[in-house]
């Protein structure tokens, strides 16, 4: 019997990294809005009390601090739940971060539906949708510690507005601890030639396990990690239709608008294929916590292999 | 209902909260506790309610703003006949209409769907103000938390409330002076509270949270001021009736152990009311 995989939340590698950086940048400050304990910043406060801004449970002041601070030279990391952030500050997002273009990073904690049993006002499976028709956002949803990581190095030194939508629900370790962040650049985390898989965030792990499902029927699944969701990475998604001829997508987020609808745009104006994208299914979720619903909802490893298998029987119809 | 069977109400609401909270493994234990004395003057003693009409429309409005007190609505609204109580252990449990936060589409008597913080009051002026259109003589109700009024909307409703004359409107804020990470002295501390009402134009009252009969006296018809709304800062002490938890920010959302499951029951059965 294999031994389950560890079990990690990205916030841990998000906040160890920040600190990281803000101990050789001093430019580095963070917002937050009463939430030092979700947004594990109780280290960050220790260390560098002056720089944690609390301003209270304000999401709008908040991200209009955000990008004050940016304007008078500071990196600010702004750090609340997902759906608070992007939900309640979606006008000060637009106008005060990308139409201003300030240096602001929006940092998204325990999106999806983290929040499980806490019900759909607190899940944030919209963000996707609200954030990448923002122009000049980059779009970020890593799969595990490595890559949060990473991600966090390229926010810091990223010129520009970057959304991290980060996750709670643990998650394996995907990619090697020296693994490189490069913006709207797909990783191949597994090579395939039958149909392609792409996902993002708390998906990745699921997708691979799904396709080692496929695998057994004799499929070979290849697995995008499509970290940036915006700019997405184009030539990528033309390259999988083209080579694999089927597409299936997986995101912790409703089915529309998000990563699945990215993918689609560029799969319907460059090279149609059979395409099943798997999410939310356009509705509010019943109760329950994020794993349930990510299983209730096709995306268990069994789920993702159903979807599969049924697709490459369309593309061979 | 006498005095003495309203505070006999909260307590036994406070025992079947926290035995909600502790089978379902998690809950907002401080901020209920916090609440259920006003809770149970609302439903026990002021609303014009129908729990078997939940929709009756000249029924009083009543807001949970503090939507993550939810448990402790659950629990008011089955012990005043609006749910089930056998609904109750279902609490957060795959499914169940009862998750974290009120949803008025699952939850007879439930008014509007809360929990982003902010929300309760914009809506209650809307209610009011719709009272007032069809000369309708039903009251609306909001509870909010003090750490939730850092949220801009509800200032925005502040004015708008004064500027529309919304006598038929209260406000209780649930005085507790902790919010989810710190005290409010140590975040943005918003004091003077009721000072800043009556400066928006309200009638303010300053009470204590856990005196049922004061709370029952603030939101008498009789003591509205004409054409003003009102603003009833309720103080509070959070986790109150368990000695372990009270004013300690901790318990704004931690889940008794077995051992202090026992010692809170204990607490809560021997007080005296
Ligand atoms: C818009 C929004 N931001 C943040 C939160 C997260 N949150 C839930 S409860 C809470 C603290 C609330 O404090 P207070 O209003 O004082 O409530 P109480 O002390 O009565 O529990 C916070 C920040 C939220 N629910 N909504
Ligand atoms: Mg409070």
């Amino acid at each position: 019997m294999k031994q389950p995989p560890a079990l990690h939340d990205c916030r841990d590698a998000f906040v160890s990294t920040l600190e990281k950086l803000a101990q050789s940048n001093n430019n580095i400050v963070a917002v937050c809005n009463d939430s030092v304990g979700s947004s594990k910043l109780a280290g960050f406060s220790d260390k560098f009390p002056e720089r944690l801004i609390n301003v209270g449970i304000a999401e709008q002041n908040m991200v209009g601090v955000g990008a004050g601070l940016a304007n008078g030279g500071k990196i600010p990391f702004v750090c609340a739940a997902s759906c608070f952030l992007t939900g309640r500050a979606l006008e000060q997002i637009k106008a005060d971060i990308a139409y201003s273009q300030t240096n602001v990073k929006l940092c998204g904690i325990s999106a999806g539906m983290a929040y499980g049993e806490l019900g759909p006002t607190h899940h944030s499976i919209e963000d996707f949708a609200w954030i990448r028709v923002l122009p000049g956002i980059v779009v970020i949803a890593p799969a595990d510690p490595a890559e949060t990581s990473a991600a966090v190095k390229f926010a810091a030194n990223h010129p520009g507005p970057v959304f991290l939508r980060l996750s709670r629900v643990g998650v394996p370790d995907i990619f090697e601890s020296t693994h490189r962040f490069e913006m709207g650049k797909a990783a191949c985390v597994r090579e395939g030639s039958d149909i392609t898989i792409i996902a993002n965030g708390t998906l990745t792990h699921r997708a691979l396990d799904g396709a080692e499902l496929l695998a057994q029927h004799g499929i070979e699944a290849r697995v995008l990690n499509m970290a940036t969701v915006s700019p997405i990475d184009s030539s990528a998604i033309i390259n999988a239709a083209k080579n694999t001829g089927a597409i299936l997508t997986c995101e912790e987020h409703s089915v529309h608008a998000g990563l699945g609808s990215a993918v689609a745009e560029i799969v319907v104006q460059n090279c149609p294929v059979p395409m099943k994208i798997l999410g939310v299914p356009g509705i509010f979720a019943p109760t329950g916590s994020a794993n349930f619903l990510l299983d209730e909802f096709g995306m268990s490893a069994e789920g993702i292999n159903d979807a599969g298998r049924k697709l490459v029987d369309k593309k061979r119809v | 209902m006498d005095l003495k069977g309203l505070r006999d109400t909260a307590r036994k609401i406070r025992l079947l909260d926290l035995e909600t909270v502790y089978n379902a493994g998690a809950g907002h234990i401080g901020g209920e506790m916090s609440a259920i004395d006003i809770l149970t003057t609302l439903y026990f003693h002021t609303l014009n309610i129908k729990p078997e009409q939940p929709d009756y429309p000249l029924r009083d409005r009543f807001v949970l703003s503090k939507g993550h007190t939810a448990c402790a609505l659950y629990v008011t609204l089955a012990t005043r006949g609006f749910i089930d109580q056998a609904l109750l252990p279902s609490f957060l449990q795959p499914n169940s209409t009862l998750n974290g936060h009120p949803n008025r589409v699952k939850v007879p008597g439930v008014e509007t769907n809360t929990g982003p913080l902010g929300h309760g009051l914009p809506v209650a002026v809307g209610m009011a103000k719709a009272a007032k259109l069809s000369t309708e003589d039903w009251r609306v109700f909001v509870l909010c938390g003090d750490g939730e009024l850092q949220e801009g909307s509800n200032w925005e409703a502040a004015m708008a409330a004064a500027q529309f004359k919304l006598d038929n409107l209260t406000l209780i804020v649930d005085h507790n002076r902790l919010q989810q990470g710190a005290r409010l002295e140590d975040t943005n501390s918003l004091a003077p509270i009721a000072d800043k009402f009556a400066a928006f134009g309200w009638s303010t009252t300053e009470i204590d949270g856990h005196n049922i009969e004061d709370i029952a006296n603030a939101l008498d018809t009789k003591t509205v001021s004409k054409h003003q709304p009102t603003c009833v800062v309720a103080n509070t002490s959070k986790g109150c009736g368990i000695s372990f938890m009270q004013d300690r920010v901790e318990w704004h959302h931690k889940v008794p152990n077995k051992e202090q499951y026992e010692q809170a029951r204990k607490e809560l059965e021997g007080a005296a009311i």
